[in-house]
């Protein structure tokens, strides 16, 4: 219980301190700018699936800076990135640590496949890999599984979750979509290609922007993720812009953690009055950067790329 | 009752689950993209040794089942009921049939055993690694055998029948291994 020695040894840490040299090269070539912002602030997140750490007294551990970075891009900073420490109440785990880093970047003007590409870029440069391989979330599903994750009723969802290993702990609609991806679809993933999964449900829409798909005009998010090696490493959005519709979604988050007797959150007034004054068209993206270094070691958990994870901090 | 969070969970941990005591084997916790997180538990039900998987959503709770693993002394049997001791309170233990389960085989009086007590009473009972016991009945080995080429069912004084080497004789000492359920040497006197 009291072992004073760091779990990450020297060849993680300079795993670490190569890998922070690379991502800022690469950002200064392109001219993207290096911030700050703050890890304790007044407000969280109202995203059900975030718990944020409390100081009692004043305010909230960041879970991501993403808040503070839209007001700076409000305020015209113009492309912006930064390396963060962020805090997430209850992710313990092989694959996660309550305090981690977070490599978050956001550029004005680009589209979603704009952003997709850079990010891809930025990951061959630091990571051995074959290839590239892009999916969309209901080609996906529909491969794998065989149904349209936007069309299949519930219970055929459900009954799909059943028929594998243990059942899931969850009945609702986008729960079970969430523990197929991660259950039955995630590992099925080659583990040697960066693998780009893009325009998920409406309800994982988190911050993405919401468009109609053009294939069948059924509303879809703007979001993306990467998946390399059995992790899930970058996940990004061509951000909402809308204060009215920013607004819609943290009382239906806020209804949500209601339902499931989570804390609840109110509303950033900072981020909503950033918005009316003006976010800039932008997409942004955020990587985990403890997963990344797990992948150029090969370790099998997060405690091996951290001197000192969370039962030793 | 005591109640344990998924954030308390691993290896190791003993929870109730669907009324019967469980532990807890291995456990990691899932979070998909921005979704909801769980926990996916490997269990091993201490009731019927059976290993099941279970998911539970993250910060769920559950009961904790109240399992102590203590080192007990085997005293003896009465033909219904064996008896343990433990050895910091004297307190004395009857485990039932189907608590000992195959460990009688293995039982003598005085070895020292690990006991899994449920709500207080035997659950589970398992025998020294290795023990020291007397041949009981082996037939008589060809003389020169020293190879240990061949092999001869031995009964041993618990019950329990291992092979052995032919020049082992009826009245001596062997060491067995009973997770191998093995012979691993003659005790010298």
């Amino acid at each position: 219980m009291t072992e004073w020695r760091p779990t990450a040894g020297d060849r993680a840490r300079r795993a670490r301190a190569q890998l922070y040299r690379d991502l800022r090269h690469f950002f200064d070539e392109r001219e993207v700018l290096e911030v700050e912002t703050p890890a304790l602030a007044s407000h969280g997140v109202t995203d059900p699936g975030i718990e944020c750490l409390p100081v009692t007294g004043s305010g909230l551990l960041q879970p991501s800076p993403e808040y503070h970075m839209k007001r700076l891009l409000a305020a015209g900073a113009g492309p912006i990135y930064q390396i963060a420490r962020v805090f997430r109440a209850g992710e313990q785990g092989r694959r996660h640590n309550p305090e981690f880093t977070l490599l978050e970047w956001y550029r004005p003007g680009f589209t979603l496949t704009d952003l997709v590409d850079e990010c891809l870029s930025l990951l061959e440069g630091v990571l051995a890999n074959n290839g590239r391989e892009h999916w969309r979330y209901r080609q996906l599903f529909q491969r794998e599984l065989g149904l349209d994750p936007l069309t299949a009723d519930t219970a055929e969802l459900a009954e799909c979750a059943r028929q594998e290993g243990a059942a899931p702990p969850v009945t609702e609609r986008q729960p079970l979509l969430d523990w197929l991806l991660a259950s039955r679809i995630e590992p099925a993933l080659p583990r040697d290609r960066l693998v780009v999964i893009r325009d998920f449900p409406p309800a994982a829409a988190a911050l993405a922007r919401i468009e109609a798909d053009p294939e069948d005009a059924a509303p879809i998010a703007q979001r993306f993720e990467v998946f390399f090696g059995g992790h899930e490493l970058a996940n990004g959005y061509h951000e909402l812009v809308d204060p009215q519709e920013q607004a819609q979604r943290f009382e239906q988050d806020r209804r949500i953690r209601a339902e499931r007797d989570q804390p609840d959150r109110h509303p950033d007034p900072f981020l909503l009055n950033a918005l009316e004054a003006g976010l800039p068209d932008c997409s942004g993206v955020a990587l985990g950067l403890e997963r990344v270094l797990m992948c150029q070691l090969g370790a099998t958990d997060i405690s091996e790329v951290l001197n000192f994870p969370f039962e030793r901090a | 009752m005591a109640t344990y969070s998924t954030n308390d969970f691993k290896g190791g941990l003993k929870i109730m689950l669907d009324g019967d005591p469980c532990s807890i084997i291995e456990n990691e916790f899932v979070k998909p993209g921005k979704g909801q997180a769980f926990n996916r538990v490997k269990l091993r039900n201490l009731k019927t040794g059976k290993t099941l998987e279970k998911t539970f959503k993250s910060g769920e709770t559950v009961d904790a089942a109240d399992v102590l693993e203590i080192e007990m002394q085997y005293l003896y049997n009465d033909g219904e009921f064996w008896y343990f001791m433990d050895l910091e309170t004297f307190d004395q233990k009857p485990a039932d049939e189907k608590a000992v389960g195959d460990a009688r085989q293995w039982l003598k009086e005085e070895d020292i055993c690990e006991v899994t007590l449920y709500n207080g009473d035997p659950l589970t009972v398992v025998p020294p690694k290795f023990v020291e016991l007397e041949v009981v009945e082996t037939d008589p080995g060809l003389k020169g055998d020293t190879a240990g080429s061949g092999g001869k069912p031995a009964t041993l004084e618990t019950g329990a029948v291992v092979q052995v080497p032919l020049f082992i004789q009826e009245g001596e000492v062997i060491k067995a291994d009973t997770r191998a359920h093995k012979y691993v040497g003659r005790v010298q006197n």
